[in-house]
């Protein structure tokens, strides 16, 4: 298993009290897997995505990628661990506005120390991005800026690719092109992918699906 | 205010109760700006107050009046020859006693009248003539021990009378000091047609007219000038933090603005409210800063005038008067300041269609045809610092041209650090590193405001201590080549004179005896000196220029040497003519540097000095040994000489050098105050920026870097701006320096001086520049530290 989540619990203070969003959730991913993720808007389904990246911690239960149990360590460990094994892709990009398109893709697997030239030109090529790499983000298209964010998560060749609403800021067809070419490349890279969606279409691509509701899969 | 104006009013004011920071942000800039500007106004102030109190008093540059051709004093028989020739003139009497400044006249004939002492409006001249009364201010008379006046004395407070001063009747004055003769006679501008020639009357007594005079409200022009000028200066960084909070108020408006106008609020109305609301705010952040500058006025002071007296002798009050002038032109200018500050964001309100975009607008990034602008304007203002320093002229071009150098640099702060930055960047292979110089690139449009303040601050405070400390320097050693003799004696008068110096010819190793009066040359009033030229002169002065054998020449009587102030004034220089006033034409041999002396000064042989003047006397003498006390002990024995009459060479040294150190407190606290407006400009720009940073932080974040180390970064990130904006600041102060030394001095004073360079204190300045750098971004980084991820992983959410 690349990705375990057990007994997942996590809760938000509310107006009225405490609002448990996450109630005991198991989960587990193995390389190749894909999986959909899908529920009702606030149902938790991204707070369950950034337990699993390490960006938010759950208030109950054991979050382990890769064999480290996130839950057991600290931010800087967890910073550690997400930079080489997990890569994250947004609905809003969320580029590096300082940084030129290639700065922005090789951004990540550098700081892992995991940057491979060839590799990266390959991603580029794959996504079209070869004649954008000079670009800062704001000179590109919504489509073109979710390509560049796909590169960067992949360019670290991560062992976990988290994506939350990847296709949702895109046209019906770049949303397409966009999922055809991440599900490429994380089967080419025996990735896994989890990709949190309200789009049946999208769900449809994936190995797995599971629903949030009530704070619990089904 | 009708109910739909105060509602509008309403919806604009919940900004600020939103953002209580960007609030406090806008009212501690104008605070401190107007703070600082009317602090050093209502200084100026007090001090103009002070010197037409002086001219009121003693007719300084209102009055011809006559003196005495050496420099000494006028019998009263000289004074009632004169009255009876049909001269309209008053006499006065002045003198110190227990350090207090005694000035006596006649009332009934002072030209101009009394100043107002507030007397018995039935009989004011009365309280004057019949009673033993004097008039002093209440800061002054508070002054007086029980010994100064006698008890039969009444000491009468008249807040016209000019500080440090006690007036009264002539008769008063001269019995409390102990004398029958007058220093001065004052002429009434009136004078009868048939009156005798004064050189047929009195040959000794000379009519000086009032222009002549030094008037102190002149001398000291430049002084005020100066301190107007750092105050202006502040006022500027003080705008800058007005500026930077109206500019990002305006920006998080946006949305607000929109619906206002989509609901029905006409362009004219909402522009004339928001103008209501931000003048509104202007005048609390005015009232406060009116209150601080009376605080920081208030703590000047007593610097102020001690250097006003170290510098020129003018007597100003220590204590503060809250007058309409000053605090009213802190009002003034804070509103124009706030109105300087929106004009270009009402304009763009103006222009903004009702369905623009309600996102915040990326206020800070500025792009690179804004950067082409703004260098372009640059450009401009150094242009004309070029052509105002070949071509400008008097002190007001010397000031213009600081300020063309200053705004032309502060405008071309961006792009420098933008090309800066961005070639640092393309050096760096590490990739941490490389996203930190980028995204450092990136925050400068932001943070343009505050660096430009710091940019300022940091080269004024390099400009103004190079200044001072050159000073320093040049002062120090100009001090030990005049002050050459170990001992000085004052003559108290021409018969103690002869016996003066027999004694001191058989005590000391060598003599130079002082004579010294007042003429005119060039067309202006001078000092002339006569010296005895001795190997003490030879061996110790120093010319800024001078004639082969300038002594040989100066000590045959066959040339003179002029001072500085002298030789610019008059526009002339070594082996140029000068006439004395009733002497024939000699060559300037040498021309000598002479700080610190506002007046024209020529310098000849004794010997040439005694032809013009048959009848002077040396006033002081300067006497050379190895052991000053010996020679003192010995003097006095000799002679019955009281101690006052003596001053020691150590002592005058010191004497000079607390004089000039207090000179420059002033300044010194000036530079501090506005160095610290320019660091709390740089925390307001960081706080404010705070928000717009968590969105540009996240996806760094994301990617695996701690916030630990992004806080860390943030505080690195000011510090190497700081260290930026430093490294531009050098030259930029060295510039101010430059021009403060070789245009503001000879303008002002009417003397240049070397310019040195003082690596450590720059680099001490450099690294206070980066601790305030530091202390700013300490809380912003602090924050960040400690943000919860949550807040950051909001800015991922579908609807932020």
């Amino acid at each position: 298993m690349v990705l375990t989540l057990t007994s997942i619990a996590k809760a938000y203070p509310g107006a009225d009290g405490v609002i448990p969003v996450l109630v005991g959730v198991d989960l587990s991913l193995e390389p190749g897997d894909t999986l959909a993720l899908t529920g009702e808007s606030g149902s938790g389904k991204s707070t369950l995505l950034h337990i699993a990246a390490g960006l938010e911690m759950a208030d109950e239960g054991d979050v382990i990628v890769d064999g480290q149990n996130l839950t057991a360590t600290d931010d800087t460990a967890r910073a550690a661990i997400r930079r080489g094994t997990v890569g994250v892709v947004f609905q809003q990009f969320n580029l590096i506005p300082s940084l030129t398109v290639l700065g922005n893709i090789t951004f990540q697997a550098r700081l892992a120390d995991k940057e491979d030239r060839s590799f990266t030109q390959q991603l580029c090529e794959r996504l079209g991005l070869k004649s954008q790499l000079e670009k800062y983000p704001e000179a590109l298209s919504g489509g073109q800026q979710q390509r560049v964010a796909l590169a960067r998560a992949l360019a670290a060749r991560p062992k976990v690719l988290l994506a939350d609403e990847p296709t949702g800021n895109l046209d019906e067809s770049t949303a397409a092109e966009v999922l055809a070419l991440m599900l490429s490349l994380v089967e080419e890279n025996d990735a896994a992918l989890m990709v949190v969606t309200h789009s049946e279409k999208v769900a449809q691509h994936m190995s797995r699906h599971v629903h949030l509701r009530g704070g619990k899969l089904i | 205010m009708s109910a739909a104006n105060r509602t509008i009013i309403g919806a604009l004011a919940s900004h600020w109760r939103r953002n209580p920071l960007q609030l406090l942000t806008f009212l501690a800039g104008l605070a401190l700006a107007t703070g600082l500007w009317s602090g050093v106004q209502a200084i100026n102030s007090e001090a103009r107050a002070s010197y037409d109190a002086a001219a009121a008093t003693l007719g300084e540059g209102q009055f011809d009046q006559i003196v005495a051709r050496d420099g000494g004093r006028i019998a009263q028989s000289d004074f009632i020859a004169m009255r009876r020739a049909g001269w309209l003139v008053s006499p006065l009497v002045e003198g110190r006693r227990d350090g207090v400044r005694f000035i006596g006249v006649e009332p009934l004939s002072t030209p101009g009248g009394l100043p107002d002492l507030q007397l018995d409006p039935d009989a004011p001249l009365q309280g004057f003539l019949t009673r033993e009364t004097l008039f002093a201010n209440a800061e002054t008379a508070a002054l007086l021990g029980p010994d100064t006046v006698p008890e039969n004395v009444a000491i009468s407070v008249a807040p016209a009378v000019a500080p440090g001063l006690i007036l009264g009747d002539i008769g008063i004055v001269q019995s409390l000091l102990g004398r029958k003769d007058l220093d001065r006679l004052l002429v009434a501008p009136e004078q009868p047609m048939r009156r005798a020639e004064l050189s047929e009357i009195a040959p000794h007594l000379v009519v000086q007219d009032s222009l002549q005079r030094s008037d102190l409200g002149q001398m000291t022009d430049s002084f005020h000038l100066n301190l107007t000028a750092f105050g202006l200066l502040s006022f500027a960084v003080g705008i800058f933090i007005v500026h930077g909070a109206i500019g990002l108020a305006f920006e998080q408006r946006r949305g607000t603005l929109r619906t206002l106008r989509s609901l029905g609020v006409s362009l004219r109305r909402l522009t004339a409210l928001i103008a209501v609301e931000l003048f509104g705010l202007a005048l609390i952040g005015a009232s406060l800063g009116i209150v601080l500058g009376y605080l920081v006025a208030a703590a000047l002071l007593p610097d102020v005038a001690a250097t006003l007296r170290g510098l020129y002798g003018a007597n100003i009050t220590g204590t503060l008067s809250l007058r309409a002038d000053w605090w009213l032109s802190g009002l003034a200018i804070a509103l124009l300041g706030t109105a300087l500050a929106m004009a270009d964001k009402l304009w763009q309100v103006a222009h903004m269609p009702i369905l623009a975009s309600a996102r915040p607008r990326a206020w800070s990034q500025a792009t690179a045809r804004g950067r082409r602008r703004q260098l372009g304007l640059s450009a401009v203002f150094f242009t004309t610092g070029l052509g105002l320093s070949l071509f400008g002229e008097g002190l007001l071009a010397g000031f213009a041209l600081q300020g063309a150098l200053l705004v032309g640099a502060a405008l071309a702060l961006p792009a420098l650090l933008h090309v800066g930055l961005s070639a640092i960047e393309r050096r760096t292979k590490i990739v941490t590193w490389q996203w930190f110089w980028a995204d450092t690139r990136q925050q400068v449009p932001g943070l343009s405001l505050a660096l430009m303040a710091l940019l300022l601050a940091v080269s004024a405070n390099i400009g103004v201590s190079t200044m001072v400390s050159s000073f320093r320097l040049t002062f120090v050693e100009f001090l030990d080549q005049r002050l050459a003799s170990e001992l000085y004696v004052n003559v108290a008068n021409p018969e103690q004179s002869d016996q003066i110096e027999r004694v001191l010819s058989r005590h000391a190793d060598d003599v130079m005896p002082l004579l010294s009066m007042s003429s005119r040359a060039a067309g202006m009033p001078i000092d002339l000196d006569g010296i005895r030229v001795t190997d003490t002169y030879r061996e110790n002065w120093r010319f800024l220029a001078m004639g082969p054998q300038a002594w040989d020449e100066v000590a045959a009587g066959r040339a003179l040497i002029a001072n500085e102030q002298f030789a610019r004034r008059a526009d002339l220089w070594v082996d140029d003519l000068v006439r004395i006033e009733g002497a024939d034409p000699l060559p300037i041999a040498a021309i000598m540097a002479d700080y610190g002396n506002p007046r024209g000064q020529l310098v000849i042989s004794e010997t040439l000095f005694r032809t013009m003047n048959p009848d002077a006397t040396p006033r002081s003498f300067g006497a050379r040994t190895s052991d000053a006390d010996t020679l003192m002990r010995a003097v006095r024995q000799d002679t019955g000489l009281p101690e006052a009459a003596f001053i020691n060479q150590a002592q005058i040294k010191a004497f000079s050098l607390d004089v000039f150190e207090r000179t420059f407190t002033v300044t010194a606290a000036l530079n501090i105050l506005t160095l610290s407006v320019a660091g709390f400009a740089l925390l307001m720009s960081l706080l404010t920026l705070a928000d717009l940073r968590v969105p540009q932080l996240a996806p760094v974040w994301t990617a695996g870097l701690p916030r630990k180390t992004l806080a860390r970064m943030e505080l690195l990130r000011a510090m190497a701006l700081a260290v930026c904006v430093f490294l531009l600041a050098l030259p930029l102060g060295l510039a101010l320096a430059w021009t403060l030394l070789a245009i503001v001095n000879v303008e002002a004073f009417g003397w240049r001086l070397p310019m040195f360079l003082f690596p450590v204190d720059y680099a001490r300045l450099g690294l206070l520049a980066v601790i305030a750098a530091c202390l700013a971004a300490l809380w912003p980084a602090i924050s960040l530290a400690r943000l919860s991820p949550h807040r950051l992983l909001k800015v991922f959410a579908d609807e932020r």
